[in-house]
């Protein structure tokens, strides 16, 4: 399932997750974050809610979390672990190469 | 088990020839690569593609282009294309650890904007080092940014940039611009845009903060050299043809385009053909990209019913 993160939720939602999250800043005007949309949603169907919370951000209505990460390029991928960031993806990536980046993050 | 055709590549070229050949019941394989649709992707709207008369976004068209190809049955497989093997029939083509092979291959892997090529660049990319301005010029507001290059890309996105950025500043390494009269004026009437002349760009700054300060300028003609704060930056050098798996495999030029015959879409080898930007450093449209992929697609069909004639 994918998840949408927002200003209000992601302290809870990504922070404070038990499990590892994959965070997609993008926006509606990026071409590349539409390009990897269909990406992430297949990831978020194929990975176990269990195991790793995938979801999207989108940087023009939570400009918030995207200032607090220094988000300056879309699309940009994170990976939280215990609130902390772990690994920062800018740009896109096929599904495969980005599947086996995030997933050495799975605990 | 072989197939008839294998298309690498998901721009106008690759998705026209997938277009063409799933309609002609060739049931082709695309493989979309690391850029999935192309250049157009970073684009904003595009006005000269015929029949929009309202313009459309350059991520919408080549959407639309994947529906079309998949509706006709073009199998699509969102991988990238590690490695090639043109020296014997069926070609192979391996991705994501898998050899597909095929009858006949259309490379149309086009080309990808040229970095600056610096160490502190990757470093610094996606911490102020942009390679798509209508992406990234957001983060830009009320900000300071550069912009390499003398050519319409760069007028072109220095004047895009304005929109976002209090100042944009152009670096170019000559004394004159190569970008048409309309865009140079354009940019000229642009209070926002200051040029810096015969200067290139030999270091991003800010690598110790994780984000970019800065660059470091030497002037072409003096040597000197000096440091230009901004918060961004934005390169627009020309573009390299995404040919690193073909080496050896077909003819590439000097400058690593695809080799093919005047007027088709023939490459050095007998079975694989070459459409869009990988082939064409001179006119690199949409609308030619489109063209040249249909070429590919019906040397390829040619090809493919002349050796079925002969077994």
């Amino acid at each position: 399932m994918e998840h949408i993160f927002t200003d209000a939720n992601f302290e809870e939602e990504v922070l404070k997750s038990p499990t590892p999250v994959l965070v997609d800043f993008w926006a509606s005007w990026c071409g590349p974050c539409r390009m990897m949309a269909p990406v992430i949603e297949e990831l978020s169907e194929e990975i176990d809610g269990a195991t790793f919370k995938i979801g999207t951000c989108n940087v023009d209505e939570n400009g918030q979390s995207a200032q607090t990460y220094g988000i300056m390029s879309i699309p940009t991928l994170l990976v939280f672990k215990g609130g902390q960031v772990v690994e920062q993806i800018a740009g896109t990536m096929e599904k495969q190469s980005l599947k086996e980046r995030v997933m050495k993050h799975a605990s | 088990m072989s197939r008839k055709l294998i298309i690498i590549g998901s721009g106008p070229a690759g998705w026209s020839a997938a277009i063409y050949a799933a309609r002609a019941s060739f049931e082709p394989l695309v493989f979309e690569g690391p850029e999935p649709g192309g250049q157009l992707i970073t684009t904003t709207e595009v006005e000269n593609f015929p029949g929009f008369p309202d313009g459309i976004l350059g991520t919408d068209l080549m959407d639309r282009c994947r529906t079309q190809a998949k509706k006709f049955g073009a199998e699509v497989l969102s991988e990238d294309v590690t490695s090639v093997d043109f020296s014997s029939s069926p070609f192979k083509v391996t991705a994501n650890g898998t050899t597909h092979e095929a009858e006949a291959v259309i490379i149309a892997t086009g080309a990808s904007a040229r970095r600056l090529g610096l160490e502190s660049e990757k470093a610094l990319y996606g911490k102020g080092v942009s390679a798509c301005a209508t992406c990234d010029g957001f983060f830009f507001k009320g900000k300071q940014v550069a912009v390499v290059g003398g050519g319409d890309a760069a007028m072109e996105e220095a004047n895009f940039l304005t929109r976002f950025a209090d100042k944009v500043t152009i670096i170019h390494r000559r004394d004159a611009f190569t970008a048409s009269k309309i865009m140079q004026d354009r940019t000229a009437k642009n209070p926002k845009i200051e040029v810096v002349w015969n200067a290139e760009v030999v270091e991003v700054l800010g690598v110790d903060v994780g984000h970019v300060t800065g660059v470091k300028l030497r002037d072409t003609k003096t040597g000197e050299t000096r440091d230009l704060a901004v918060d961004g930056v934005f390169a627009a050098i020309g573009h390299v043809p995404n040919t690193g798996i073909f080496k050896g495999q077909v003819d590439l030029d000097e400058k690593g385009f695809v080799k093919t015959q005047p007027g088709t879409s023939l490459t050095s080898v007998s079975g694989v053909f070459a459409g869009g930007d990988v082939q064409d450093f001179r006119y690199r449209q949409a609308v030619t990209a489109v063209g040249s992929g249909c070429m590919a697609f019906l040397d390829a069909e040619k090809y493919l019913a002349a050796k079925e004639h002969d077994a």
